[in-house]
């Protein structure tokens, strides 16, 4: 009898295969809307460089000389701009898990695969950290052709360590954020855009925390994006060596840790919800 | 895939008594944060209640039917009938409020991974990634179903060419298809992943005549020789005349009969005139199917 079930692949090449589906999926995507990848492209890279060109105006616009470092300041929002840039891009493209089967009119077909909703999330998760990594070098090339970036005093690997541990932050927290458009198929997807613009706000993506309102900046104390800014800059501005970006990966591990699970858990939650109340149907 | 239990191969598929309401009123926030749920109505009740301002609606009342395995069974009924709904409660794209469905005897509600693992949906809507190309969708839902891409660029091939699909059309953007094309694609996507029970909503509503008879052509074989039950809904009364086994009438969530096609249309008289389905329907329910059809279509389906 032909079936699903007689077709012999371990469990664990199971996973693996379902788990290319998805990837390849949403490469084939990526391809097929290059058009719109070029703008993102552009608008991303643009919005990088006016911001950093403010610290090449800084004497220009006060008139006189400044008294501090341009060169750091530069290096500074050139960190802020490619660090958010590929933690926003895990974040949106985790988030959209959900969002894009809405968009695309194929929610119904997907969930009712026999795909394990982790397995699912491994997929979308493994696409937004290669996505977001190559996205981000790109800008990085670009941005180095405008601004001469000084590495000469840089731990990379630190920097490294604690831009991973951030990322296992934002997927659980993207994960979160996906529930959205399960339980509000119409506004759903938009929601997770103010998530995304909060924080924007409070994690001193362009500036310290620390100019933020009381309120704000304990806020700010608690998003994984400050501790990933905070350590990134100390390894790239500074040079601290990676046995001090324990201040820094700690928090965020510990964040992951927590958010992961109960992201999984919450999704799972969300989709039982979704299926007694009858918002699995195509819309949006 | 490993089967969790062995199937049990008498029956195909035994639907006991499922129902499903919409819109019932939900309890307060903190009661539902403690997992509260929406109270059921009794049997032949429903609240006045709203919900969001809609009224509630019980789309499938208390339904029973059993499926023999290799049998083409239809559901019939005009739109917003409970068809549609009744396709999801199986597919496990909503869950049941009252009743069990068993999928050669796995419970739905127990083991839904299993049962996903031997049905395949085709929905009136054809879902598809529109900008990937059908050879980009099929391996997409191969995949998902554990079978690798060679073998499922293999059978595509094969699958696409018997439909009739031109090769220049493999890798052209979905978007750019006839909807009978996308219909075809939908059947071939299907039939890649090899389901014992494949459920079919309204598969040819809206193609053209010869798209129809491809699809049914097509149906008719993945029965015949994929040993494949399939459930198939449809207003088409000619349709399901033509290609169902046994069919059942659903009219407002409620099964009103079941049975052979021929039997359904013994069992009235028509004056003298041999009866249609279509006469049949009318009997049972009171109405025509294009009254019901518009009657019915604000409901949830």
């Amino acid at each position: 009898m032909p079936n699903n079930m007689s077709r012999g692949l371990s469990t664990v090449r199971l996973h693996v295969l379902q788990t290319y589906a998805f990837l390849a999926r949403n490469w084939h995507l990526t391809r097929r809307y290059w058009g719109w990848e070029v703008v993102w492209f552009f608008y991303s890279l643009t919005s990088g460089l006016s911001v950093v060109f403010i610290a090449q105006g800084a004497e220009a616009l006060t008139g006189q000389e400044v008294g501090f470092d341009v060169q750091y300041l530069t290096m500074y929002l050139i960190i802020g701009t490619l660090v958010w840039r590929y933690l926003s891009a895990i974040f949106i493209l985790t988030s959209e898990v959900i969002a894009w089967e809405r968009w695309e009119g194929t929610i119904e077909y997907t969930l009712m695969a026999p795909v394990h909703r982790w397995v699912h999330l491994i997929g979308q998760t493994a696409y937004s950290l290669t996505y977001g990594l190559i996205s981000t070098l790109i800008i990085g090339i670009a941005m180095a052709l405008f601004f001469e970036l000084d590495l000469s005093n840089a731990n990379l690997l630190g920097a490294g360590v604690v831009i991973l541990a951030g990322s296992l932050s934002l997927v659980g927290i993207g994960i979160l954020a996906s529930i959205l458009p399960l339980l509000y198929p119409e506004r759903g997807a938009q929601m997770t855009n103010v998530v995304e613009a909060s924080f924007l706000l409070i994690s001193g993506v362009y500036y310290p925390v620390s100019v933020l309102p009381d309120w704000m900046e304990a806020i700010a104390r608690i998003s994984p994006v400050t501790y990933v800014l905070d350590g990134t800059r100390a390894a790239i501005l500074d040079g601290a060596p990676v046995s001090e970006m324990q201040q820094y990966v700690l928090p965020l591990l510990l964040l992951g840790v927590v958010t992961l699970p109960i992201g999984l858990r919450a999704f799972k939650a969300a989709e039982d919800y979704a299926k007694r109340t009858g918002k699995l149907k195509r819309v949006g | 895939m490993q089967a969790k239990r062995p199937l049990d191969m008498r029956q195909a598929l035994v639907v006991d008594n499922i129902t499903k309401y919409f819109h019932l009123p939900k309890p307060p926030l903190w009661k539902r944060l403690l997992g509260a749920k929406e109270i059921l109505p009794a049997p032949g009740m429903l609240p006045s209640v709203k919900n969001d301002g809609k009224e509630p609606v019980v789309a499938v009342d208390h339904v029973s039917f059993t499926v023999a395995r290799g049998e083409i069974f239809g559901v019939l009924g005009p739109n917003g009938s409970g068809k549609s709904t009744l396709i999801r409660l199986i597919s496990t794209l909503l869950k049941a409020d009252k009743g069990s469905a068993k999928v050669f005897g796995i419970d739905i509600a127990d083991d839904e991974m299993g049962v996903k693992q031997l049905i395949s949906r085709v929905s009136v809507d054809a879902a598809f990634f529109k900008k990937l190309s059908p050879m980009e969708n099929l391996l997409y839902g191969a995949r998902l179903y554990g079978v690798t891409g060679p073998e499922a660029a293999v059978k595509a091939y094969e699958i696409m060419g018997r439909l009739g699909l031109k090769r220049s059309t493999y890798s052209e953007p979905m978007e750019e298809m006839s909807r009978g094309m996308q219909q075809k694609v939908a059947i071939a996507r299907a039939f890649l992943t090899s389901p014992i029970l494949l459920l079919l909503d309204e598969p040819t509503t809206g193609l053209d005549p010869r798209s129809k008879r491809d699809v049914r052509a097509f149906i008719e074989e993945l029965r015949d020789s994929h040993d494949a039950t399939i459930l198939i809904t449809t207003h088409d009364m000619e349709e399901a005349d033509s290609l169902c086994d046994r069919v059942a009438v659903i009219h407002n969530g409620k099964l009103v009969a079941t049975g052979t096609p021929d039997d359904l249309k013994r069992s009235i008289s028509n004056n003298g005139k041999p009866p249609t389905l279509e006469d049949v329907f009318m009997v049972l329910t009171g109405e025509q199917l294009s009254d019901a059809d518009g009657a019915d279509a604000s409901l949830s389906d």
